[in-house]
């Protein structure tokens, strides 16, 4: 078996006990790995009660996997996943850095994390095997005095066990923040300093497990390929059509900031109540002249380079520190709270890191809670302080107090779409409508209502990771940036931004196959694999429970704000249109072999060979 | 990266009185004539380590294959570091014309050293903070 390290391991916490676990190549070869496997993985373990397992119980289980492209395809990343606490399913969030490498350097092409340790601990992955060590310490520390701490601790141990073998470089860390530690949904497992997997709310999961980091730490070769020479060659073109991306390298995905609001009309406007700024101010420019203090920061291998270093060097916020902010920070920290100048807006991503949030997850959640105080819905008694747009003091406010669960923020911090459910109960309205969600979790700064964006209306509807932008379904399902198309990016766990380019594209099975040695094919992906992880997490998805049970078709709609006009901007009056989703939503789910519900067929099912799958939801539609 | 963001290449900058080829009990080091790199005599090599310590920048290292003093050998003349460097477009490393450079031992620090350095260059005045 070339491209894997072959070896797997399973940590219960409960017990303490660690054992390798090996998986069979036909397995691997069905499902590559990160998101793919992790899907196979939970449905063995947990399919069978799927719609009991609290995803914040120790009965969940985190899986954090590498692909057999990591560290080979340039922009190596690791896939988080587990039950969600957000959508209930399965999402494969993935994280940059160097911690998939020294994994599978170190041997191991994945953990799988189960039970709840006692205390707080943290896991050291290195070429000994793994250990459980004590994180007491860290526990409730942001993440500059985690990283630091960690680093110099793993540095330490490692300089231990072999002096002077060589000058020790740091351990690549997965930590989390206080808001993961107090299990709030919208918490992201966090690398580095600003690199976060959002999606899916695992830092929540990991809080839950009372883990606090892994350190990872491999000096081994990465796993034999099958064809060595022709990988280098490869590794070499797709560096080469990156070097080659222009934009990318320079502005980062910056540049979205001012150029999805102004000219795409499709970015998060105070809470998604408009799509539109002309805000010069926010231009990349500005924040290039006024926060950036680093062009290039790319991790190991990566040819694109798209992260800068942005630090507030004067005024109020003086000291914040944050990577570009990226395009989907910028707008769910900037735009989306009414913010418009660089400065604040590092300070709000700033503030985000610190306490673990998501960066799209907790701007989507105080936006949400933002327009609540614009309609009168929360007061100033509620809150303890006025919360009006473009307060960058207030929001800063909000969000501690959120991650600290205290008074409103206790509600507000399991999640947008719970929180409406919660606050509107107690307040006797319906307050679903001011969330934007999909299935539970805050949807990606990429708007449809202008329909210039590359999204479309039953991108997120029909998507199987809820409001994921990294895995929008399109109606061509072959698409370059279609649910299938990601999810391979997603199971051979390597940068998107990496294979942007078509040229890239194009190599990708080459390079499987170089890698690997099996024979996987355009064809063979979208006819067969993609559609079998497809179907298990649209399965889970109609499973979730226990606290909400997605409805077929009912939950499959976009939000409601997404069906008023664009009140503002070059296209104002567009809107969703009802009748047009449905249509392109039977279309979508009969080309994934769905039927008009979007419930997977028996037949396709197996065909798929998931027979138990078919079983398992019959019994569970029948029964409700 | 110690810092985030505060990365920087680490690597032998071929200081002109080779402490690591004085420091070798076994002669196992030895500079090439043509390319003056360093070349490790893996037969040779006891793996004592003297080469490690001695360096300014503690870059050689014992390889986890096989354990033994692991020097850069230039890639034969050729280093392929700086040509990546070039090729995309980053310009940070470059070959230098050893008869016009004289100060090797500048770069030649541990890395713990150079981070602080850069941190205080890129963070300001917080950068003592973080390190």
């Amino acid at each position: 078996m070339r491209g894997y390290a072959g070896k797997f391991s399973e940590i219960d916490l409960s017990t303490g006990e660690i054992r390798e676990i090996h998986l069979n190549e036909e397995v691997l070869k069905q499902y590559l790995g990160g998101r793919g496997l992790a899907t196979k993985i939970l449905w063995d373990s947990l399919g069978k009660k799927w719609e009991t397992v609290n995803p914040l119980g120790p009965e969940n289980i985190l899986t954090v996997l590498a692909g057999p492209l990591t560290g080979y395809y340039p922009g190596g990343r690791m896939c988080i996943s587990g039950k969600s606490p957000l959508t209930l399913g399965i999402v494969g969030s993935t994280v940059a850095g160097e911690h998939a490498i020294d994994m599978r350097c170190a041997g191991y092409d994945g953990l799988i994390v189960k039970g709840r340790a006692g205390k707080p601990v943290y896991l050291l992955v290195t070429d000994d095997g793994v250990e459980i060590k004590d994180a007491s310490h860290v526990w409730g520390k942001d993440r500059i005095e985690t990283y630091k701490i960690l680093t110099k601790e793993g540095t330490a141990e490692l300089e231990k066990r072999s002096p002077n073998s060589r000058e020790w470089r740091e351990p690549s860390i997965l930590h989390i923040g206080p808001a993961g530690e107090k299990m709030s949904r919208v918490a992201a497992v966090q690398s580095k300093w600003a690199h976060g997997a959002g999606y899916g709310g695992y830092g929540a999961v990991m809080g839950s497990k009372n883990l606090k980091a892994i350190l990872f730490k491999g000096m081994g070769p990465l796993p034999e390929v099958w064809d060595i020479e022709r990988t280098k060659e490869l590794i070499w073109q797709i560096a080469k059509i990156n070097f080659s991306s222009d934009s990318m390298r320079r502005w980062g995905t910056g540049a979205a900031g001012y150029d999805v609001g102004a000219r795409l009309s499709s970015e998060p406007v105070r809470n998604w109540q408009e799509e539109w700024h002309d805000e010069k101010s926010f231009g990349v420019d500005k924040f290039e002249e006024r926060v950036w203090v680093k062009r290039y920061w790319g991790d190991f291998g990566c040819p694109t380079t798209c992260e800068k270093l942005a630090v507030v060097k004067a005024g109020p916020f003086k000291g914040a520190i944050s990577d570009n902010p990226d395009y989907e920070i910028q707008a769910y920290g900037g735009t989306n709270l009414g913010i418009f100048t660089p400065e604040e807006n590092v300070h709000i991503c700033s503030v985000m890191e610190d306490l673990g949030f998501c960066g799209i997850q907790g701007g989507n959640v105080a936006g949400f809670a933002a327009e609540l105080y614009q309609r009168g819905i929360l007061t100033k008694d509620d809150l303890g302080f006025e919360l009006s747009w473009g307060d960058a003091e207030a929001f800063t406010r909000l969000l501690r107090l959120i991650a600290d669960r205290r008074g409103v923020g206790d509600i507000l911090a399991e999640g947008t779409y719970r929180a409406a459910l919660k606050l509107g109960k107690m307040k006797g309205l319906d307050l679903t409508k001011y969330a934007v969600v999909e299935k539970g979790m805050g949807i990606g700064a990429h708007g449809i209502r202008s329909k210039l964006d590359y999204v479309e209306a039953v991108s997120y509807p029909c998507s199987v990771q809820g409001g994921d932008h990294t895995s929008p379904a399109q109606r061509y399902i072959r698409k370059s940036d279609s649910e299938l198309t990601a999810m391979l990016h997603d199971c051979g766990v390597y940068c998107w931004f990496n294979i942007s380019e078509d040229a890239a594209l194009e190599l990708i099975w080459d390079f499987i196959q170089t890698v690997t040695g099996w024979p996987i094919t355009a064809d063979e992906w979208y006819n067969n694999m993609a559609l079998r992880i497809l179907a298990i997490q649209r399965a889970v998805l109609l499973l979730s429970g226990p606290d909400i049970i997605w409805k077929p078709i009912t939950d499959d709609d976009i939000p409601a704000r997404w069906y008023e006009p664009l009140p503002s901007g070059p296209y104002a009056g567009r809107a969703a249109d009802k009748k047009e989703l449905e249509e392109d939503r039977r279309k979508y789910f009969e080309a994934v072999g769905w039927n008009e519900e979007g419930i997977p067929k028996s037949s396709e099912l197996k065909r798929l060979d998931l027979i138990d799958v078919d079983g398992k939801l019959r019994s569970f539609l029948n029964s409700r | 990266m110690r810092v985030p963001g505060a990365e920087y290449p680490h690597l032998c900058t071929q200081c002109h009185d080779y402490p690591c080829v004085a420091a070798c009990p076994v002669d196992a080091l030895s500079v090439d004539k043509d390319i003056s790199a360093v070349i490790v005599n893996k037969e040779k090599c006891t793996s004592c380590k003297a080469c490690i310590l001695v360096c300014p920048g503690r870059i050689p290292f014992l390889h986890p294959g096989d354990n033994k003093a692991t020097v850069c050998d230039l890639c034969s003349g050729d280093p392929q570091c700086a040509k990546v460097c070039t090729e995309g477009g980053w310009g940070v490393l470059r070959v230098v014309d050893r008869a016009k450079s004289h100060s090797y031992k500048l770069y030649a620090r541990r890395p713990n050293d150079v981070t602080r350095n850069l941190v205080t260059i890129i963070f300001g005045e917080r950068g003592k903070e973080l390190i």
